[in-house]
């Protein structure tokens, strides 16, 4: 049993698992959800109909067309045009998507599960008054790396991403692929900077960079981190709209979506064709994954379950500081087994996803696209200086919070 | 985008002007002398009056997410109803969703008289295609789709018939010129039918026996009501 949880508490299998449980199934049903749900907002119906031949009633309202579109993709010519750079044209959408898988990394995606203490109800305060007892001894922490520079690290992985779209630019021989390509890389640099300040308040009124550490803590210390008012969205909603603005133009999509323009103006991967393309396509789902799960972790509270602490729902009660961790203890507690609340918090991790993903798409069809002297005032005219103040902002609250004992 | 919602009118009132600022005309500032109709008028520039965009964020958001919701929860309006573009009242509290589109093969609207479908050709009496080879339709035709390949032959005093007559569907431009220059009713247009999807180019050519079966597919009659020579009544009447 002991290899067994040391197995599954590998950053390997643990990267396996989110990646092939959690992102490509929503970056391939939001290649779905996308069409669907434009559909909806344009009063039309979308793709509905994709069925094997050999069972043409199994139509699932047209979630099979995302098979379909792999299947189209991957049978497609891959057509290389002459002149162009051979290493840098396969190279670049593998590092379109590679980066972002590796983001995934520092998402925690769930509770830390004791595996002696599954079939029972974990006992927070035990757990912080001796983490090494028996029910303790191991443990499976739901995030593959948990490092103090976890954000930092998300900014800096994803800035390679970047080379993706420039380097597809550059390597296709074309000069639309090579404008757009330029658009991409200046999109990128301007956004970038207010996307880190940005969230420069939530680290300053957490203290702490490490998304897990965001989410088991939260804003104040007198509230249970459960507690959807001790969720940052409420403390930094400035941010939220902030990091979000510059989130969705890091992903490229409407209405920031000028590197790619696709019908309009020609983005830098039009001299890509079947599944060289399709890494693009997907690199942009999964990155819209990606910024729906730091959104969720840093402003929703990431995998917790309003009012669900450790050993259950608990409704009032008050937090207490053991052993340097701080347990919620007293209130009215409604005792659920240790397994739910694991499993209750993963689904409430993928629930939230979902729906900011969804928040996303809705975007994405509403607002038309930015003019490019329009994306660039946003961007270092508005978005950069909003973000400094709001840091000062919430120095400022952090150093009064300190003073008067507020959080 | 969002730049002005308040707008104003651009030139002389005309064009983008709201209604009432029509009425009312744009603000003069001075009228020439010479000319009364020459003026010199206030232009009203759209203003950059919010530059965070988020004012008008809101207010797509809430029309798109209203448009959702609806055609999320909403139930679908019945086929037949859709079809005529008629408006049903809801009979129980889930309202009916705005969505208008058709499920093509298995729902049906109904085409106008006048919709040029798929290329027919009509027979005689006997069962002859009534095309005389007359090379009228290949001459007007601006895709240059039709191919006629003309035959001699001694039948009811008609000296000749296409030996070959082929309409490459691909490259029609479904204007109707053929129909209307022809002289004696042999192609028309009114099967109602779509060119079928094809796996070549090739398959999209349509032979002389292919169009004269269009009729029985598209349930028409083959023959036409026109008499040969132009005796009896016009068949456009």
């Amino acid at each position: 049993m002991k290899t067994l949880y040391t197995v599954l508490d590998h950053p390997a299998t643990k990267w396996v698992f989110i990646v092939f449980a959690l992102v490509m199934p929503l970056a391939s049903l939001l290649t779905w959800a996308e069409r669907r749900q434009s559909a909806m907002m344009q009063d039309r119906l979308g793709p509905n109909r994709a069925a094997p031949t050999f069972a043409p009633w199994l139509k699932l309202k047209g979630i099979l067309h995302f098979v379909a579109d792999a299947i189209k993709m991957i049978s497609k010519e891959d057509f290389i045009p002459g002149n162009v750079h051979r290493g840098l044209f396969t190279l670049a959408p593998l590092l379109a998507i590679g980066p972002v898988l590796v983001a995934f990394a520092i998402i925690p995606f769930g509770p830390t599960i004791y595996p002696h203490a599954l079939d029972g109800t974990l006992d927070p305060l035990a757990l912080a008054q001796d983490p090494g007892g028996k029910d303790f001894l191991d443990s499976i922490r739901m995030q593959v790396a948990s490092f103090d520079y976890g954000l930092i690290f998300y900014f800096a992985v994803l800035t390679l991403a970047n080379y993706g779209g420039t380097l597809a630019g550059w390597a296709s021989y074309n000069k639309w692929a090579l404008l757009g390509g330029l658009r991409s890389s200046s999109q990128m640099m301007s956004y970038e900077v207010a996307m880190g300040l940005s969230l420069m308040g939530c680290f300053l009124l957490v203290g702490s960079l490490e998304p897990g550490y965001i989410v088991t803590a939260g804003a104040s210390s007198k509230l249970s981190p459960s507690n959807p008012l001790n969720w940052l969205w409420l403390w930094q909603f400035p941010a939220l709209i902030l990091f979000t603005t510059a989130s969705i133009a890091e992903t490229k999509r409407a209405p920031f979506d000028i590197p790619e323009g696709e019908p309009e103006i020609i983005g830098y991967f039009v001299e890509y064709s079947g599944l060289r393309w399709g890494l693009f396509f997907l690199a942009e789902f999964i990155e819209i994954v990606f910024v729906a799960a730091v959104i969720t972790t840093v402003f929703f509270g990431g995998w917790q379950v309003p009012f669900l602490d450790g050993d259950g729902f608990r409704f009032g009660g008050y937090m207490v500081e053991t052993n340097g961790q701080l347990v919620s203890t007293g209130g009215f507690v409604l005792k659920v087994p240790h397994a739910l609340v694991s499993a209750l918090q993963v689904g409430a991790f993928g629930l939230k996803v979902i729906l900011v993903c969804w928040f996303q798409l809705l975007v994405r069809w509403t607002l038309p696209r930015f003019r490019a002297d329009q994306l660039m005032n946003l961007g270092w005219k508005l978005l950069l200086p909003l973000a400094l103040a709001w840091t000062m902002v919430s120095a400022l609250f952090k150093l009064a919070a300190m003073y008067f004992g507020w959080v | 985008m969002g730049a002005s919602t308040d707008g104003g009118h651009g030139h002389g009132g005309h064009g983008d002007a709201e209604p009432g600022d029509a009425a009312a005309g744009p603000t003069v500032i001075s009228v020439s002398k010479v000319s009364p109709r020459v003026r010199t008028i206030a232009v009203v520039r759209p203003t950059e009056h919010d530059v965070t965009y988020l004012e008008a964020t809101r207010k797509g958001l809430g029309v798109t997410l209203r448009h959702f919701m609806k055609n999320f929860f909403g139930r679908r309006r019945p086929a037949e109803a859709l079809a005529r573009g008629e408006v049903v009242t809801a009979k129980s509290f889930i309202p009916w969703n705005e969505i208008e589109t058709i499920q093509y093969p298995e729902e049906r609207t109904h085409y106008p008289e006048r919709f040029r479908g798929l290329h027919r050709l009509m027979q005689r009496d006997d069962g002859t295609v009534r095309c005389v080879a007359c090379m009228c339709c290949p001459t007007v035709c601006p895709a240059n789709c039709i191919t006629i390949i003309p035959a001699e032959i001694d039948e009811h005093g008609v000296e000749k018939a296409p030996a070959l007559f082929e309409i490459d569907e691909l490259r029609c431009v479904v204007c109707g010129l053929c129909v209307e220059a022809c002289p004696c009713d042999a192609i028309r247009m009114d099967s109602g039918m779509h060119a079928k999807p094809v796996e070549e180019r090739g398959h999209a050519i349509m032979t002389r026996e292919m169009l004269l079966g269009v009729s029985g597919e598209a349930g028409k009659d083959p023959k036409s009501t026109a008499t040969q020579g132009g005796e009896g009544p016009a068949w456009r009447e």
